[in-house]
């Protein structure tokens, strides 16, 4: 059984340092570390536990970025996964939600017959949640949004506790389908360390031919250090559908966040100073 | 008939649910904009009188998908029938809340129709576009505007050429507000099977939980809020001990939902609720543009915070710099004193 995590590397946007904005305003994107998306590190734990279940499973992570992204993919293997697929394209630059899913789409078509495609709920740099519906309706198979727990799998059916707004719902949907995985989930194993020892030299094409060192003879002899790499040639994907031309939506704008002030009453706690707003809120029949 | 959709989502209780009035309301506004009429879309089982409740907001039209497989909710039949009928109906915009449905829903249709759609919009306008590349102009788009990048920047997001324009709203982001109380339209009963197959009923639901909201966060007129800077499960304790004496809610930023402090129906903010109480009291929060989405049309607002140059601070009417766990235990004391 191939299961399949989809990856991205995200900028860490809950770590919003006071370095992040440089002076004119604009955001800096180097003071914001590169991480693994954190619902996609539950979706990457749910996969393990759907090869624990089953036999002769493999897990192949898939993860559409820039040739750094080939770090999530790294990360994803000392923690379980067994292959990775970096989708790698200066073409795919500036794609929207639409153009990401066709993209990812076409590269899931490759990596067919697969059983099940997991994913995070939604990455934390743009909060869409939509990029694991639309694969999914791409691929015309059924789609397992905000799941929970993994309740059973076997070779025809996954069967899925989701997480609503006001409760939980289980689902079973017949096999391949696309599970997106929400928060709250299991968190994901921590980095195994034989598993680290043994991926830390895989590498991408790209990132071979810009060591120094040359590892190709290993990379020939050890064929699980490969991460493979496909460009949108590879995919066979219509170019009119990829990055920003192949995006239906459009940045107008981009405002930068600026704060004007209002005339704001400031004090200290100082008890005097608490007591005075206290008694001029309820003055104003505020409290 | 290029007009504007909004998904009216049903409740367990079989009501049509507060965030697809709060659409139809914005919805009206924009159709009024644009000289067009305002069409809803139910998909349900047992759906009647609901009509009541619509045609008030200035709806025009009403679609009913009534067959008792469409409830509960389920991906594949909904998005069918949605997609099926957009099709058909060619409509210029069309807006979903961003609930566990409409998140679930909306980008599988907008796949299905290779559409744009933008998520969580915070404000919804109708402007005009130039593409200088290309050299084109277009009237009368649909800016949908959202917070993007961890909140450090805001976006207005077009869809110049493809129709129909699609986003969805949180709830509460938009007022809900009646057109006109004896407005009517037209019923128009979809047939479901023609716009579904077998094959959009392969899964299962197997069981259901589903419970009552527990808080009324949206409701309260005044909220006691915290942000990271609370620190810890145990010191949310002295905000529940204010917005109980003084009759509020407690809610908190995302930060502090995430830090695992307070559970996530209290989450304010842009992927929270947004909230309009009289009075916001804001402890230990910075207040990143999502946050202040959610709640910067309080009437009044107080900032606690022992940095006294928060973001927050720039939209507060009252600034206590100081530590919650000091200034909190003193406005009971000095509201319990006067309140006597």
């Amino acid at each position: 059984m191939r299961i399949i995590v989809l990856a991205k590397q995200v900028p860490d946007t809950r770590n919003v340092g006071k370095d992040a904005m440089k002076e004119d305003g604009t955001v800096n994107r180097a003071a914001l570390p590169a991480i693994f998306n954190p619902e996609d590190l539950n979706a990457l734990e749910m996969a393990i536990q759907v090869k624990e279940r089953v036999k002769d499973a493999e897990i192949v992570v898939v993860s559409m970025g820039p040739g750094r992204a080939a770090e999530v993919i790294r990360e994803a293997l000392y923690r379980g996964a067994d292959k990775g697929y970096l989708i790698s394209d200066m073409k795919f630059a500036g794609a929207d939600t639409l153009a990401t899913s066709y993209t990812l789409s076409m590269a899931l078509k490759k990596l067919s017959p697969f059983s099940v495609v997991i994913s995070g709920r939604q990455a934390i740099d743009g909060d869409t949640a939509q990029v694991g519906p639309q694969t999914a309706e791409k691929l015309d198979i059924p789609q397992i949004t905000y799941a929970e727990k993994l309740v059973d799998i076997d070779d025809k059916s996954i069967t899925i506790k989701r997480r609503l707004e006001r409760g939980v719902e289980t689902v079973k949907s017949p096999l391949p389908a696309l599970v997106t995985v929400h928060g709250s989930a299991d968190p994901c194993r921590p980095r195994h360390a034989i598993r680290t020892m043994r991926f830390k030299h895989a590498l991408t094409p790209s990132e071979l031919q810009a060591k120094s060192t040359d590892y190709s003879a290993m990379l020939d002899s050890c064929s699980y250090l490969r991460i493979h790499e496909w460009s949108a040639a590879d995919l066979g994907a219509e170019p009119a559908r990829l990055g920003l031309g192949g995006s239906p939506t459009k940045v107008k704008k981009i405002d930068n966040v600026v704060l004007s002030h209002k005339d704001a009453k400031v004090v200290t706690s100082a008890d005097s100073d608490v007591e005075s707003v206290v008694v001029e809120l309820m003055n104003e029949h505020l409290l | 008939m290029k007009n504007i959709f909004v998904y009216c989502e049903v409740t367990e209780e079989g009501h049509v649910a507060d965030v697809s009035l709060e659409l139809l309301s914005k919805g009206k506004k924009l159709a009024t904009t644009l000289g067009l009429q305002l069409e809803a879309l139910v998909i349900g089982s047992d759906l009647k009188d609901l009509e009541k409740t619509l045609y008030p907001y200035g709806v025009d039209v009403i679609h009913y998908a009534n067959d008792k497989s469409l409830f509960p909710y389920s991906t594949l039949p909904h998005a069918a029938i949605t997609a099926g009928l957009f099709k058909q109906e060619q409509p210029e915009i069309v807006l979903f809340g961003a609930t566990s449905v409409g998140r679930d829903l909306a980008p599988r249709v907008a796949s299905k129709l290779a559409v744009g759609l933008t998520a969580d919009c915070t404000s919804l306008e109708i402007g005009d576009h130039e593409d200088a590349k290309n050299k084109k102009s277009y009237k009368n788009l649909l800016y949908q505007i959202r917070p993007a990048f961890g909140g450090n920047i805001i976006a207005t997001i077009v869809n110049p050429e493809t129709r129909p324009q699609m986003a969805t709203v949180r709830e509460g982001v938009m007022k809900k507000e009646i057109f006109k109380d004896d407005y009517k339209g037209v019923l128009k009963n979809i047939d479901v099977k023609a716009f579904t197959s077998d094959i959009d009923f392969v899964c299962e639901i197997i069981d259901r939980h589903i419970e009552a909201p527990k808080v009324n966060i949206k409701g309260a007129q005044i909220i006691v809020s915290g942000g990271y800077g609370v620190g810890s499960r145990e010191n949310f304790k002295l905000l529940y001990d204010l917005a109980e004496l003084l009759g509020g809610e407690v809610g908190a930023t995302r930060a502090a939902v995430d830090g695992g402090f307070i559970e996530h129906e209290r989450q304010i903010g842009q992927t929270g609720v947004t909230v309009r109480p009289k009075l916001y009291i804001a402890c230990g929060i910075s207040g990143s543009v999502q946050h202040r989405a959610g709640m910067d049309q309080s009437s009044k607002i107080i900032s606690i915070n022992i940095d006294k140059d928060a973001p927050l601070n720039a939209i507060a009417d009252y600034v206590i710099t100081g530590s919650l766990h000091e200034v909190l235990p003193k406005m009971v004391k000095y509201y319990k004193q006067h309140s006597k």
